[in-house]
Order: structure tokens, then sequence, then C-alpha cells
């Protein structure tokens, strides 16, 4: 089916998130959406998808226009979404997953699960998807539950199905069996539209590239463009995709973590068993696809959460840490954090960017004046540290919870690196930030590595990780898996992310 | 978020524990001293059938104190049994809890009654027609806590349907009448529930609890300034007819306690399997509880959510109010004062017991009607004993249940947050 969008325009109050975007899609094809993050790209699609209405512009499928009041609309022309965050009820079966709002009935508006089953194990048997349709969704791994929606979109005859950000939370290798099933499909005539921000992944399955910028198109693009090109397209200027740093000069031991276990949310051992140490002027990366108990490491690293009594033990410039050691405690014997959510971890948005900068030393004295809060010192303080971190707004007394993404991370940097720190945590700094703020982030870190600090990189992004690290951890289900060196390959990588040992 | 869920096969940290071994133990040891060792002589006499039954069981006589020693030493050995399950770290059986729990229950009974008869059939059989409004106010809470909204008005259904079911069924002398208007009033009561939730995406709480006072002080002044002055014509509605299905009432115990009813009893044993049904195995309740779980995804599948949640809560509204005309027409023969006496509350307990579950909550609904029948007998049988004292029994049996394998419970995910779109 051939899908056309001409001149979408959707604006949310003044901002303008589609600005008459053009777009056709042939049948069979495979059209990358390029573009950052805020670009505009989802917001499009869900406009594709109904869940937005346009303010302006048309919908063409196979050149008839097309209105569409909500998903049901869209999906009964036969426009099929995977979403970034995925539409799965957990609790439900794949079968019930894939039947729902498309239910086969019987007598009394009964459910057929039965049909709906049979449903699932046909699609999944033509594909060779290999999924289960009696299992809880909650209990599959992201990669299958990625399929289940791919399962969801083909039973109801999707001819157009649009891929939002999905190799996301993928691992490399189930990134490229998402490929291969891509190739499948258009193989079979489905037109398929991918959204992402990932360059390397365009050029491998691409046959056209629309790249978008501030909510306007700026250009196509064929998949044999160079990567500076496509990145100088999606951000608007020439991008220096690599990071320079010197040699590492390696210091004492900052952070050495024996043998700790810690435990998530629903009392399952996230983290098991896992020991490494840093060095100062060294940055160690923890790869590993997500939700394999990074964020629990980060957080027991932090104090956040408790280790599992007796399961081990970490020590920062030597020391033991207690075992029960405070937030508090961790921070001043020299722990810088950044946290991979910066809106839920990271900020108070409600709160000015001074008083956000101001947070983790609110009770020191550079800040305080008797009781009070020594507003002249904080005035002070925050000015030059929006400055030197070049944060881009008009003054420090601006909530923060209105900057860009890239901009309140700034603002997290430079809360913690203006403490003198001698290891910092860094959890996922460049998610949902723009290339401009990504390249100075990066910047930032390798500065604290040259200046003799250590530095933990918690990353699910394999060039970002292969940018910046000197040695390399991956994490596999709670466990590292295995410390390798910067110049390891991205296969090895990807397979030890997926469980492959070293 | 749900689906970032770390990988299967993590080792799970859970184990049984020691919790129902040691609750079991105690109290059965409890029973085994009080109402065995130490209990009260005299013979108990079971009877369980009725005069008038068709078919006659022999009564069951047994000393007291030696019914409260037999039940405690069965119960001990449950016990032990749990005991030794937790430590092969397996569950104990929900059967067995049961019947360790029917075999207190029995115990009690004995107690209670030495020197006296357990009308065993007229305990049932009360226990289920008080437990109608608080099981029907719980199907009411099931259906609107399952997609999505949180229904602390029940209390206030409840009591407007009893009151309308009063005073509708008093001045057309039409129970039939009465009873619609009971459904209706409350169904819209939900409306208003369920608009400011959806529409105006009022926090469900304040919204239900102003419901809740609203409906207090309105049946409250309509009741003095009415019903009392004028209680012949509008509030003397009297109760419907008992039924008796032919055959099934004949089964001895069974048969009159659940065969021999008032049309709001059939009522609600019908409407809890019906709502199991309809929540569990038609496409309607699939989407009922998607809308519950996960609105988003729902939405995207072309389900309207709050068209949904709308109509599973009013409809939700008309089963309280049904329950509440239960409270007039079907037991007591006049609206009283704030009568549902917090039955409503009840309800919104039974639901989380019940895990949102129709069957579940239903029997957890019969808990609370035992506990007030229990009350009332005891009180004439050993008029001695402080009621207040019997009155805990069945709610230790529920703590009992609840700890030995309710475990934890998970409510629909998206409880009382408001579906904003866009």
């Amino acid at each position: 089916m051939k899908l056309e969008l001409r001149g979408i325009t959707k604006r949310f109050g003044q901002l303008v998130a589609n600005d008459s975007i053009n777009l056709v899609v042939q049948p069979g094809e495979i059209h990358a959406l390029l573009g950052e993050n805020g670009a505009g790209k989802s917001t499009l699609m869900n406009v594709l998808y109904g869940l937005y209405q346009a303010d302006e512009g048309q919908i063409l499928l196979d050149d008839k226009a097309q209105k569409f009041s909500g998903p049901g609309d869209a999906m009964a022309s036969g426009i099929g979404m995977v979403h970034q965050h995925f539409m799965l009820i957990p609790v439900f079966t794949v079968a019930e997953n894939v039947a729902l709002g498309n239910e086969p009935t019987g007598l009394f508006g009964t459910f057929k699960l039965a049909e709906a089953r049979k449903r699932v194990v046909e699609i999944s048997d033509r594909f060779g998807f290999n999924v289960d349709p009696d299992a809880l969704v909650e209990d599959l791994p992201v990669g299958v539950q990625q399929r289940v929606e791919i399962i969801k979109a083909l039973s109801r005859d999707a001819k157009v199905l649009v891929l939002d950000e999905p190799t996301a939370v993928l691992t490399p290798q189930e990134t490229d069996e998402l490929m291969a099933i891509m190739r499948q499909l258009a193989k079979a005539g489905t037109s398929i539209v991918f959204i992402t921000h990932k360059l390397r992944e365009v050029k491998e399955v691409a046959d056209k590239i629309t790249v978008i910028r501030l909510g306007k198109v700026v250009g196509d693009a064929a998949p044999d463009a160079s990567t500076s090109e496509l990145a100088s397209m999606m951000v608007g200027r020439e991008v220096d995709l690599t990071v320079t740093k010197r040699q590492a000069s390696l210091g004492d031991e900052v952070l050495r973590v024996e043998n700790i276990s810690v435990l998530d949310d629903r009392n399952q051992r996230a983290v098991n068993g896992v020991s490494f140490m840093v060095q100062r002027g060294e940055i160690l990366a923890i790869a590993g696809v997500q939700g394999n108990g990074q964020t629990e490491l980060a957080e027991a690293l932090l104090g956040l959460r408790p280790v599992i009594k007796g399961s081990g033990s970490i020590s920062i410039n030597g020391e033991h840490r207690k075992s029960q050691a405070s937030v508090r405690d961790v921070l001043e014997s020299g722990v810088g954090f950044i946290p991979e959510d910066r809106k839920k971890d990271g900020l108070v948005s409600e709160f000015t960017i001074a008083e956000n900068l101001m947070l983790n030393a609110s009770y020191k004295s550079v800040f305080t004046k008797g009781l009070n809060i020594n507003f002249a010192a904080r005035k002070k303080i925050s000015k030059d540290l929006v400055e030197r971190f070049d944060v881009r707004t008009p003054s420090a007394d601006h909530l923060a919870g209105k900057l860009s993404g890239g901009n309140q991370q700034k603002v997290v940097v430079a809360r913690e690196l203006y403490r003198k720190v001698d290891l910092l945590i860094a959890s996922q700094p460049t998610r949902g930030v723009d290339v401009g703020s990504i390249e100075f982030i990066h910047e930032q870190l390798v500065a604290e590595r040259d200046a003799g600090k250590g530095v933990v990189l918690i990353s699910t992004e394999l060039d970002e990780v292969l940018a910046l690290a000197d040695r390399i951890a991956v994490m596999y289900r709670g466990q590292i898996i295995g410390i390798v060196g910067p110049e390891t390959s991205r296969e090895q990588l990807g397979k030890m992310m997926a469980g492959v040992a070293a | 978020m749900s689906w970032l869920k770390p990988v299967s096969g993590i080792n799970s940290e859970e184990r049984v524990g020691f919790k129902s071994p040691i609750v079991m133990g105690v109290l059965a040891l409890v029973v085994l001293y009080f109402f065995g060792i130490a209990g009260r002589s005299g013979q108990t006499v079971f009877e369980l059938t009725r005069k008038q039954d068709l078919i006659q069981l022999p009564v069951f006589e047994i000393a007291s104190a030696q019914l409260g020693v037999i039940t405690g030493v069965i119960m001990l050995l449950v016990a032990v049994v749990s005991l030794l399950l937790s430590l092969r770290n397996s569950k104990t059986p929900i059967w067995l809890v049961s019947i360790y729990g029917l075999l207190g229950v029995t115990a009690l009974l004995g107690w209670l009654a030495a020197d006296n008869t357990v009308p065993v059939v007229f305990i049932a059989g009360t226990a289920l027609v008080l437990a109608v409004p608080i099981m029907l106010g719980a199907m009411a809470g099931v259906m609107s806590e399952r997609s999505g909204i949180t229904n602390i008005a029940i209390e206030g259904q409840l009591l407007t349907g009893a009151f309308m079911a009063a005073v509708v069924s008093s001045i057309t002398d039409n129970f039939a009448l009465g009873i619609f208007a009971a459904m209706f009033t409350a169904a819209l009561m939900s409306m208003v529930l369920a608009v400011f939730a959806i529409k105006f995406l009022a926090q469900q709480i304040i919204v239900g609890v102003v419901l809740n006072v609203l409906v207090i002080g309105i049946t409250n002044f309509l009741y003095q300034q009415w019903l009392t002055e004028d209680g012949e014509n509008v509030n003397f509605p009297g109760t419907l007819d008992i039924i008796k299905i032919p055959f099934l009432s004949d089964i001895p115990i069974l048969g009159p306690v659940l065969f021999e009813n008032r049309i709001t009893v059939f009522a609600a044993l019908l409407i809890v399997p019906l709502l199991w049904f309809v929540l569990f195995k038609t496409k309607l309740g699939l989407r009922a509880r998607a809308v519950g779980e996960h609105p988003l995804a729902a939405d995207t599948v072309g389900i309207n959510v709050s068209r949904t949640r709308f109509w599973w809560v009013t409809i939700g509204g008309a089963i309280a109010g049904l329950g509440g005309a239960a409270l007039t027409v079907g037991n007591a023969g006049a609206f009283g004062r704030e009568m549902s006496g917090g039955f409503g509350f009840i309800a919104l307990a039974v639901v989380i017991l019940g895990r949102w579950h129709p069957i579940s909550a239903a029997l957890a609904a019969l808990l609370f009607g035992f506990s007030i029948i229990l009350r009332v007998w005891a009180n004439q049988v050993s008029p001695g004993i402080p009621t207040d004292f019997i009155t805990m029994v069945p709610y230790i049996v529920t703590i009992i249940a609840v700890v030995g394998f309710v475990g934890q419970s998970r409510p629909p995910k998206s409880l009382a947050i408001p579906y904003m779109k866009g």
C-alpha cells in the first residue's frame, strides 16, 4: 500500500511539532524517518495512527484521502504501529494481547481464545517468530514482546507498518533479527516506516531516508550517503562524531566493588555477585541491554538501594563503605551521580535552575548563612555554572522543567561536577538528549577522566560505550559477563550482551 | 514502567515463610484450650435440617468440650502439615486452609451453643441474606475498579438504593418499580462519579467521599422531614415474597439456604457468576480489564477507554443499587437512617480481599454476613459472653485466610489514574 502524508502540521500550543511535512512511502519500501530526539518523528506517526489529529494536511493511502478519528480507524485502513513503549497488557497472554480490540467472538460475545491462539501461531510460524501464544507478556524478554507487537499489527492485516525507535531496547543480535524481519515483510509487500536516530541502522536497512529536524523535513537521502552527511543533515551543522581523548594515565584505585547482590522492587535478585574496580583516570563503561540490573547497580553504588546483607562490599578510595551508608555519606565521600531518568531523579522540574543546582549541597556553607540560604552566593555560583556548562537559558531563575532535555541534563552534570568528586557515576547521561548536548556531555566526562577522576559510565548505547570507554564491563541478567578492552568488536560485545561469555 | 522488566530468569528471592503454620498453630492451641480443655460443660446439638423440611437429617449431638478437643487436635495436625510444607518451601494449599477455617468455626459454634442447639440452616441462610448487600456492593466495586476507577461511593449507592426501593415500593405498591428505581438512581449516582473521573479527571476518592456525604445528608433530611411524618404511606413497603424453587429447595441443608429466598438473593447468586463470565470469558470483559491495566494500549487498538469506563462504572452502580434494595425490601422491610451502616466500605475491603475477582469477593462477603449473624445468634444462646469478642472471630479467620493463601494482591495497574488522551 502506498502511504502519502501531505502538508501535515501539528501544533501543541505555541510549539509546532510538525510543520507541513510531506512524505511518500511506496509499497514494499522500508522508509527510514531519521531525526534527533524531539525532532517530531513520534508526533508525526501518532498523527498517522490517529492518536493525534493534525491541524492541517492530509493522509492518503493508495492516493485516497483518509480521515482517522482514532487508532481504530487507522488500523481498519491497514496501518499498524509498533510503539516505542510497547502497547501490551503485561498481565495478559500473548494471544489475548494480539486479539485485543479485534477479538474473535462466539455466542453472547464470548471470547474465542482457541481461535486467537491459532492466529498467533499461524503468523508466528509464517515468519519464524517462535512466540508462545499462552505466555504472559510480562514474563517475556523485550525482544519477544516486540515480536508480539508485530504479530498484533500483522493479525490486523497491516499494509503499512510503523516501527517507532524499535531498536532502543534490543541487543545487537535482536536488532539484526528485527532487520531481517523488516526485509522479509517488505518483500511480502508491506510498506515499513522505520523511525530512528541511529545512523548505522538506517544505512543498513532503509531503501529511502527522510530526515526531519525541528518538525520540518530537511531532505531525503539514499542509504549509501555517508554517516557524517546524514548526521549533519539531522543536526543542521557539521558534527564531530568521534570523541578525541588522550591515552589514559591510570592512578590509584577509586572504587572497588566486590561480589555485591541487589534486589529490585519486586524482590528479585537484579544484581547478582558483581565485582569490578575503577582507577583514577579511566572510564569504565557498563554496557548491556536495558533491564539487566544496571539501574539497580547504580542505585546500590549510591546507597539508594541496599546491598543484600553479607553479599559483598563496596570500597571508595580504599575505604570500606558501611553497608547501610546513607546517600549523603556516599556523596560526601567524593561521589558524583548522574541518574538515568533526569525528570524523575535528576531534577525538581518545579524548581528553578539555581535551586536545582544547590540540591546536593543545600546544607553546605557555600549556599547557607546560618539557617538561611545565602542568595547572593547562590546567584553567583549558579550564574557561573550556567555559563560554564553552556546551559541555554535566559537566566538561572528559570524553571528547570521548562528547559530542553539536553539543557536539563547539563544542569544535572553541572551540579554534580561543581563539587570536588573523585568518582563520577553517570547512568545513561545522554538519553533523550540532542546531539550538541551529547557532544558537550561526552567532553565533560572525558575531561573528568583526564583530570584524574574515576568515571563509571552506565550506558545501553553501544556507540557511546565504544566512543568513551577505556574498559567495558558487559552486564547480563545481573551479572558481569566479562570486562574487555575498548578495541573489542561490536559483534563480540553484542554476543556478550546476549549472555555469551567472552 | 512495566514493560521495562528485567529479562526473566533472574533468581527469585521469594520464599514461602512460616507465617501460616505459626498463625494456624497458635489458633489451634487457643481452640484446644479454651473450647476444649477449659471449655464449657453441656451438650451441643447441631440441627442440620429444619422441622418443615421434606428430608430430615438426624441431629448431631456431642459434648461441647469434647468437640473443642477433637477440632483443636485436628487443627493442630493441619498446622503441622502446613509447617512441613513450609519447610519444603511450598505453600499451604487453599483447600487445607478452608478445612482449617471450617473446623475453627464448628468449634466456635459448638462452644457457644453448649446446652443448646446450633440451627445450621438458619445461620447459613441468614448469613447469605445479610451478605447480599455487601456482595452486590463488592460486584459494583469489582466492575468499576477493573476498568480503572476507584469507587468509594458504594456506600452512598447502597443507601440510595435502600431509600429508593423502600419509598417507591411504598408509594406505587409495586416492588418491581421500587427495585428499578433503586438501580436507576444508584446508576445515575455512578454516572456522576464516572463523568467527574473521566471527563474532568477529578480525584476519584474525593468525588466518592463527597457523593457519600451528599447521599447521607439527603436521605437523613428526607427521612426526618418526610418518612417519619408519613411513614405508613411512604416507608412501609414490607418485604418481597420468599420464593421456593421446586425440588432444588428440598436438597438437605443447601436447599433451604440457597433455593428458598427472596428475589434479591437469587439475583445476587446469578450476578456473581455472570460477572465472572463476562469479565473473564467475553470480549467485553477482556476490554474492560485492558482498560484498567493499560488504557493507552487499549486506546491504540481502537478501544474507547472513556466509554468503557463509563459503562462499567454505571452498570456497577445499578448493581449496588440492587444491593441497597436488598437491605430494605429484601430484608428489613423499611428504610432506616443511614441503614447501609458501612456495608459499602466493607464491600471495598471485600473487593481487595477477593483480589478483584467476583467469586472470591462474593465468598469474602459471605464471611462478613456470617460475622453479623454470629453476633446476633451468640447473644441469644450465650448471653454471658461479650458479643464484641464473638464478632472478632470471623475477622481472625479472615486474617488467617489472607496470611495463608491470598498473599500479595495486585490491583489493576491503572486504578484511580485518569486517562488523558494525547
